[in-house]
């Protein structure tokens, strides 16, 4: 992020028109950075150790809860704006994260378990240095359409504390938008929801620990059945 | 050999189109279709998507080669993660020069042989599959480049930059 910024040109003249730039009637309307690199000029893939600092990333965070706070009716739709936020995420995350496998292991997933091992693999491990803790399959037979990604401590909530009256509240919520926008991108089209899980019998250990239920739209099922297992 | 490439979203739109020529053996770069055949191009291309879509399950490549033939005019596909489409129709012109009269067949029987080896004169030879493959993993990474802008609304807008296009074109004449 710390692309350097090229000096100001010299104002030997101060009383010129500061807009001389013969590139800004360029007839496409389209201005060029300064320095002439686009986003096309820089790298797609990035080094292992590249991370950003968590403490900006919690004061961002922050912000943005706030911000979908606002005229909201209820903890229902402020879950939801918190999804809408994170889904573009997601749809943009999918392309960049399978440019970045090397090229022999570039692969569509093809079936759910493929899909959900992605997100739990490529997806955590890009957005929060590890892997997820768990994958799960619903065992209510009345719902195979439902799978359980579980993190014990999401990193999103690391410093949150929510009001006891909010107490249905899960701000990973936003996680849950951008594995939805995965698995939309995907054509596997989900609902994913967050829920804290910490407050029953196992959560001692792990007070913040959040399942992310994917429930997966009918067609997606009917699909798995006709390609059965392959890819 | 004359190309005409489009990239279309999961819901069909065209995002993206770009017509080009051959710049090997001799090739300038320069399409060779008719006014006709720029039309026909479009529907031959967009009729190919059923096939794409059977196809794209059965198997988790990103390339999935010539998928589709309509009389001289061949379809490759690629099939990005996020279900986005590139399609390349390309035209060998090397079966055009008919009709020219009896002087000309010689000449176009030499050229024909020189151009046999070649890429794009065979379509589904080795060769051209792999200059396509090459081709479509180059727009694949300008496009997630384009999808990284933040002002980039995925899946479904037009990609308008013409950065964008100088490097599709660029890697048209690099590997086409």
């Amino acid at each position: 992020m710390s692309q350097p910024r090229p000096p100001p040109t010299s104002s030997g003249n101060p009383s010129a028109p500061p807009q001389k730039e013969p590139s800004s009637s360029h007839a496409t309307g389209l201005r060029y950075p300064s320095n002439g690199k686009t986003i096309y000029h820089r790298h797609l893939s990035r080094s292992r150790t590249a991370e950003l600092s968590q403490a900006s990333f919690a004061y961002l965070f922050s912000e943005m809860v706030t911000y979908a706070q606002r005229r909201v009716t209820g903890i229902q739709d402020l879950e939801k704006r918190l999804n809408t936020q994170g889904h573009p995420l997601g749809l943009k995350l999918l392309d960049l994260l399978l440019i970045r496998e090397p090229p022999r292991s570039q692969s569509r997933p093809l079936n759910i378990i493929t899909l959900l091992h992605f997100i739990k693999i490529n997806l955590w491990q890009h957005l929060f240095g590890r892997q997820a803790d768990r994958l799960e399959k619903s065992s209510d037979p009345d719902a195979p359409d439902e799978y359980m990604i579980i993190d014990n401590e999401p990193l999103v909530n690391a410093y949150i504390s929510v009001p006891k009256e909010m107490s249905q509240l899960n701000c990973a919520a936003f996680v849950a938008g951008i594995i939805e926008g995965v698995c939309d991108g995907a054509v596997f089209p989900a609902r994913v929801t967050a829920h804290s899980v910490g407050s029953k019998e196992e959560g001692e250990m792990w007070p913040g620990k959040t399942v992310f239920l994917v429930k997966f739209q009918p067609e997606v099922l009917e699909r798995e059945a006709l390609i059965g297992g392959k890819g | 050999m004359s190309y005409y490439f489009a990239i279309l979203s999961p819901l069909d739109t065209p995002l993206f189109e770009h017509e080009f020529g051959t710049s090997k053996s001799g090739g300038d770069g320069h399409p060779r279709f008719t006014d006709q055949a720029r039309h026909l191009n479009q529907f031959i291309l967009h009729s190919s998507l059923d096939i794409v879509e059977e196809l794209q399950w059965t198997q988790p490549g990103l390339y999935l080669k010539v998928i589709d033939k309509f009389f001289q005019n061949y379809i490759s596909a690629f099939v990005t993660a996020s279900n986005v489409k590139f399609l390349l129709l390309h035209q060998p012109t090397t079966s055009v020069p008919a009709a020219n009269g009896e002087a000309n067949t010689a000449q176009a029987a030499a050229s024909s042989r020189v151009n046999s080896t070649s890429v794009g004169a065979n379509p589904t030879s080795p060769q051209t599959e792999e200059a396509i493959k090459n081709f479509m993993g180059e727009v694949y990474e300008n496009y997630v480049k384009a999808v990284m802008s933040p002002f980039y609304k995925a899946p479904n807008m037009e990609i308008r930059s013409p950065v964008f296009r100088q490097r599709v074109a660029a890697a048209g004449r690099k590997y086409l």
